[in-house]
């Protein structure tokens, strides 16, 4: 191996000196699973918009960082009223749309405005229905007023679907969206990418890239591939954690591990026979096996949890022990409900990993105390039609992704079609409570009655997996929203 | 050639033996899951190792081969049973208005990639081993009905059915008692050819989710399966992969080796 060694030493001599003469590299690519069915944020419940656009070219008057922690956005500061009724943001001076015309009171109004009008398409309109009147003081103060107070505004409005739109541009936002944000809408080839390029006129501390690309790759081989041929800079939310120990061990790659807001449950239609009755809800409960899931469907990514609650918050009750893993007890339960040889149902599987995977694993706890679950693989659009609005399904797997998203357990109308006058009322007063101590206890309240009911069976908080170059820095690890923050990412040198 | 035959034979024996075999004894039970047990290599437990979810890969594969076997023979059953008689007619009525339709027909289904129909049929009708063999049995039909009245037309110049006609047999009866024991070796033949293709036509739709649904083992579903694993595990596609392979290998090999032995053409080459 002797005579070998002067040309390897050459060889590496080489490298040194190409990564001394090049300059830093500014532009970076970044993969996604899924594909935004276009460029509104505002008026569509498709997380994938957020994924790309949020924070990156889309602002609101607050905003998320990647601690969880919501902070001052387009607004400056604000005041709230003592009665918590009347919200007045101060806006940041010298801001301006990417087409270059100014953002101010009026285009804060035209976006609250929008959100509540009778034809909004907005997904989570339910947030600011508090907000009954915007009035605009002068061009950067601008006054909100609630008809009831809301514990929750400033983290609402940090959500994406609250960000600022300018009505020169709403038109066509679907294709071309204009924000206010440090990149720039440039092009979206569909199937393909949306390419972003840095905004040099940005109010606030500029992007350290000077263009971004967004590539969609949905085939978890494919993404496989395409990291390891290192087509693609990262790949958020990386689609097969099994693969993530081999990044690990790869010199040219970095691993962020973190905790995402899904809650993936379980989904049970409450309003259906035999779901309706709590003692077979609880008997599937004890029937399933939280750990076997986790290692066998994510390959130990993943934290239990015993209610709809993010462990990472701080108002998280861990109730994970009324749901143990006890096969003799569910089986029982069963026989008490009138059911001593189980019966049977269907789940319907959406795409991803967790629920395919974590599916087949249920299916085969629930068998085993003798409830026979029909496997059913759908696509995204037929869960949304049969399970998300048809609410015609018996049992379904699904991450809910959304942030502090106990409120849907006061929907008697929300797809698993919980009704529970006692959680409803608990939830109407937690919205107009303020003072953070009053709320927490009375989040965990809330979640013990969801607990208690077994409304759904609660698996496991999806951890958020993402793979990157060594030398990228500044990607958020933990998923507070669905986001993928460009603005503060850069490549070491 | 019988070197074909027999090496032919074995192979789908060897399968087929072990589909019966599952109904009795597997070494693991296929379906219940052992997580902390999962990803292993081939060893002395698990002879050719475990899945994701701690399963038996063997047992598996003996199921498995259970699927694969009902689906491709039933669909191969219903090219037969409905393509034979068709052929049979179109050729008794040869040059006939019936005759064009059926033959028409035939060429209307042969006109479109049978796969692609496939996957069509399951997911307007839902996933599933009965639309599976229903959308293989559907292409089967055309196969049949085409080898039959090809086959059967240069037998209605044949002077003993002459000889029938002039005895007063009916056109039908002259069909399946003289015109179709003629025709058996031709279609035992293509039997075990459209049986290997049924086969792999089920591992292609179970592959992309359309065929047995979980928790029925399918080899095309343990394919897909193992696609992300294949660099942390790589039996997990190894074995399924080699499965399909051997018992389509097995099939076609069989195939020939009877078409040696059947075929009226070849029987001067061989003596």
């Amino acid at each position: 191996m002797f005579h070998l060694r002067p040309l390897f030493l050459g060889v590496s001599a080489a490298a040194l000196f190409a990564s001394a003469v090049t300059a830093q590299q500014t532009d970076i690519t970044v993969a996604l699973q899924l594909e935004p069915p276009h460029m509104d944020p505002t008026s569509a419940a498709a997380g994938a918009i957020d994924s790309v656009l949020y924070s990156n070219v889309f602002e609101g008057l607050t905003r998320f960082m990647g601690d969880g922690s919501v902070v001052p956005g387009l607004a400056q500061s604000w005041e709230i009223s003592d009665d918590g009724l009347t919200y007045t943001f101060k806006l940041r001076d010298g801001v301006t749309f990417h087409d270059d015309t100014t953002m101010d009171a009026d285009d804060v109004k035209f976006s609250l405005d929008r959100i509540g009008a009778d034809d909004s398409a907005n997904a989570q309109k339910a947030l600011y229905a508090a907000i009954s009147e915007v009035t605009v003081i002068d061009p950067l103060t601008v006054e909100i007023k609630l008809s009831k107070p809301n514990g929750n505004m400033l983290f609402n409005l940090a959500w994406g679907d609250a960000v600022i739109v300018g009505p020169e541009s709403i038109e066509n936002i679907k294709q071309m969206p204009i924000g206010t944000g440090a990149f720039k809408f440039v092009s979206w080839t569909q199937g393909d990418k949306v390419e972003l390029a840095k905004n040099t006129v940005y109010w606030g501390s500029p992007a350290k890239l000077d263009k971004a690309t967004f590539k969609f790759i949905s085939d978890p081989t494919a993404a496989f591939a395409s990291m390891m041929a290192e087509d693609v800079d990262a790949f958020i939310s990386f689609p097969a954690p099994e693969n993530l120990p081999q990044f690990e061990a790869d010199p040219r790659f970095q691993v962020l591990i973190g905790s995402t807001e899904g809650e993936t449950i379980l989904s049970t239609n409450n309003k259906m026979p035999p779901f309706d009755n709590v003692k077979v809800r609880e008997a599937m409960a004890h029937a399933i096996d939280r750990q076997a899931i986790i290692d066998g469907a994510m390959f130990g990514y993943g934290t239990p949890i015993g209610t709809h609650f993010a462990p990472h918050n701080p108002a998280y009750v861990d109730l994970t022990g009324m749901s143990n893993f006890d096969p003799e007890k569910a089986k029982a339960l069963l026989a008490e409900a009138g059911f001593p040889d189980g019966f049977e149902t269907t789940l319907d599987l959406p795409p991803p990993s967790y629920a395919r995977r974590g599916g087949e694993i249920i299916a085969a706890q629930l068998a085993a105390v003798g409830i026979k679950a029909e496997i059913r693989n759908v696509e995204w659009a037929q869960w949304l039609e049969t399970v998300f609005k048809g609410k015609n399904f018996g049992l379904s797997i699904i991450s809910h992704t959304e942030p502090m998203d106990i409120g849907i357990y006061a929907n008697p109308d929300y797809y698993f079609q919980y009704d529970n006058p006692d959680l409803q009322a608990l939830i109407t007063k937690l919205n107009s409570t303020t003072d953070p101590d009053m709320r927490n206890k009375m989040l965990g309240e809330a979640q013990k009655i969801i607990a208690d009911d077994y409304v759904n069976g609660y698996l496991f908080q999806l951890a958020s997996l993402s793979v990157a170059k060594v030398g990228v820095q500044g990607l958020w690890a933990n998923a507070p929203t669905q986001a993928t923050d460009l603005t503060a990412v850069s490549w070491t040198q | 050639m019988k070197r074909n035959l027999f090496i032919g034979s074995a192979l789908t024996a060897v399968f087929i033996l072990a589909a019966l075999i599952s109904f009795v004894w597997t070494p693991f039970d296929h379906a219940v899951l052992n997580i902390p047990n999962k990803l292993q290599t081939p060893n002395g437990t698990h002879l050719l190792g475990t899945d994701h979810f701690g399963r038996d890969i063997l047992s598996m594969i003996m199921v498995g081969a259970r699927t694969s076997i009902a689906v491709a023979l039933v669909a191969v059953g219903i090219g037969m049973g409905l393509g034979v008689p068709l052929g049979l007619w179109a050729a008794a009525r040869q040059g006939s208005w019936m005759d064009e339709l059926i033959m028409r027909g035939n060429d209307l289904v042969f006109a479109f990639p049978s796969l692609v129909i496939a996957i069509l049929i399951t997911a307007i009708f839902g996933a599933g081993a009965v639309n599976a063999i229903i959308a293989i049995g559907i292409f089967n039909i055309p196969v049949f009905a085409r080898i039959t009245r090809g086959a059967a037309l240069s037998l209605w110049q044949r002077e003993f059915i002459l000889a029938a006609r002039v005895a007063g047999k009916s056109t039908g009866r002259i069909s399946v008692e003289h015109i179709l024991p003629n025709v058996t070796n031709l279609l035992i033949v293509q039997g075990t050819i459209q049986f290997s293709l049924g086969i792999l036509a089920e591992a292609g739709l179970s592959y992309v989710g359309l065929g047995a649904q979980p928790p029925l083992p399918s080899w095309g579903r343990m394919l897909a399966d193992a696609q992300t694993m294949v660099s942390i595990a790589p039996h997990m596609a190894l074995v399924p992969g080699f499965a399909i392979i051997l018992m389509v290998l097995g099939l076609n090999l069989m195939g020939d080796g009877l078409r040696d032995y059947l075929d009226p053409r070849l029987r001067v080459v061989r003596a």
